[in-house]
């Protein structure tokens, strides 16, 4: 259904549609349809096993789908002849577990990518690295490593290095999931200000008040299909199905 | 009295003194050789270990078998057989190229398996994160995944390769004339121990201290486990 909630409806952005998922016997995603217009604020919850981060990582081919097809701005994401390191440029990620290069300090981290998939010298990969360290509030920690970071900083460094490429749009794999939780604030408010830049994201996370907060759409993903979506208003606080009012009162009890 | 042939035999100063420029040269072509072997064999484990990186039944049996066989084969005969054998196959071989080749194959399987488990203890997230952000699979593995491979086996690397020096003497089967060889000579032309002695000796002083090198990151990788 086309979601009548979607901010300014341009053409979208990302369109999934009809997306299959096997891992061997395992039928993990069952024609899941997600269309993402710009600048929209997509937050995608559901029981662990639904499927939702594997969605999220076929969106980038991280993982192949079994079937469907995928349009990230204006690029068919899974043909073949796609250069598919471009188009990645173009879709940022941010996991879980941070993924930091630990060998490497933060600004090293945010660089590698400018330097060896753009191209850029050095001094001028460095300098908008350090530009991007500025936008999630970490300038002043550029020469640390990984390992002298605190959770919530590395996932900063890690936002980072991914809007140093200037996406078209961001994908997030539960990014405050493995952090304490005071230090969950910090990356929820750089969250915050990238969607006030007006970026696209997709966010697969736990964070309800987040979502009812700052989410456009809402999708609720259960056995590896889109149960409902709508307006956060509407999926969490008047859930149309059975498993999405038991999904949320779960959740909530927490 | 005994001691005074006993030392005549093994530490003569005279005898050191006449064999010296013998052994000097062996010297000089045991260090060229390890400098030879060692970025070679290096080479060659790199190769293997980022090919078994690629799941590839086609790819994997193949490289199984290789491993395997240069591992299984005794450094010594592998040397023996490619430089007796390859002019067989119509392949005149020098000394030089018979010992770079024999080392390839069975240093290059040693480093290979090392790197191997190197690269297989840098979790799969980093892989994933490197391909995210635009690197081809080549530039990740260059510039994410070996880096730290390499950190998390650097003392079996460096054990390895302290093996691989001293394993350069075999060369002298096929009268390359390395230090052990060199020595050798000297020994049957004066009749006299000392040249072995003083072989022993450059030996250990070329390689005691990467010994204590590599004791003191074993200690610290000890440490950083506790």
């Amino acid at each position: 259904m086309p979601s009548a909630s979607s901010p300014p409806s341009q053409a979208p952005i990302i369109a999934a549609r009809g997306i299959h998922k096997h891992f061997g016997a395992l039928h993990v995603l069952r024609g899941v349809d997600l269309v993402v217009a710009e600048r929209e604020f997509v937050f995608i919850i559901g029981p662990s096993g639904s499927g939702k981060s594997t969605l999220l990582r076929c969106l980038n081919r991280l993982e192949e789908p079994s079937a469907g097809s995928i349009t990230i701005d204006g690029t068919d994401i899974l043909d073949r002849r796609t250069d598919i390191n471009a188009a990645r440029r173009r879709i940022g990620m941010v996991f879980q577990s941070f993924n930091l290069y630990p060998h490497m300090t933060a600004l090293g981290n945010v660089a590698l990518a400018l330097r060896k998939v753009i191209g850029l010298p050095r001094g001028e990969a460095e300098a908008r690295a350090a530009a991007a360290l500025e936008r999630v509030h970490l300038a002043d920690r550029a020469g640390h490593t990984p390992g002298q970071l605190s959770g919530g900083q590395q996932q900063r460094v890690a936002i980072a290095r991914a809007i140093a490429l200037e996406p078209r749009v961001m994908l997030f794999d539960e990014p405050t999931s493995a952090l304490d939780p005071e230090l969950v604030g910090g990356v929820l408010q750089v969250m915050r200000e990238l969607r006030e830049d007006g970026m696209t994201m997709v966010v697969v996370s736990h964070e309800m008040g987040f979502a009812r907060a700052a989410a456009d759409r809402v999708v609720f993903m259960a056995d590896g299909v889109i149960v409902e979506q709508g307006p956060p208003e509407q999926v969490l606080g008047a859930p149309l199905h059975d498993r999405t009012r038991a999904f949320i009162r779960q959740v909530e009890r927490h | 009295m005994a001691w005074d042939d006993f030392a005549l035999a093994f530490f003569s100063l005279d005898i050191l003194r006449e064999a010296w420029p013998i052994l000097w040269a062996g010297f000089v072509q045991t260090i060229l050789l390890s400098l030879t072997v060692v970025p070679l064999g290096l080479a060659g484990g790199i190769i293997l270990a980022v090919l078994s990186t690629v799941r590839h039944p086609l790819l994997r049996w193949p490289l199984m078998a290789w491993v395997d066989t240069f591992r299984a084969i005794p450094p010594l005969v592998l040397l023996v057989f490619v430089y007796a054998g390859l002019p067989f196959a119509g392949l005149e071989v020098t000394a030089w190229t018979a010992v770079a080749i024999g080392f390839f194959l069975n240093t290059g399987a040693y480093y290979g398996e090392i790197l191997r488990a190197g690269i297989e203890s840098v979790p799969g997230g980093q892989m994933e994160a490197a391909r995210s952000t635009g690197l081809t699979r080549g530039q990740a593995m260059a510039c994410v995944i070996l880096p730290q491979a390499v950190r998390n086996v650097l003392p079996d690397l460096i054990s390895n390769t302290l093996e691989v020096v001293k394993l350069t003497s075999i060369a002298s089967v096929v009268a390359l004339p390395e230090l052990l060889f060199q020595a050798r000579q000297a020994q049957s032309v004066t009749y006299n121990a000392t040249p072995i002695v003083a072989a022993a000796v450059i030996y250990f002083l070329l390689l005691w201290p990467v010994v204590r090198l590599l004791s003191r990151l074993e200690n610290r990788q000890l440490a950083g486990r506790r």
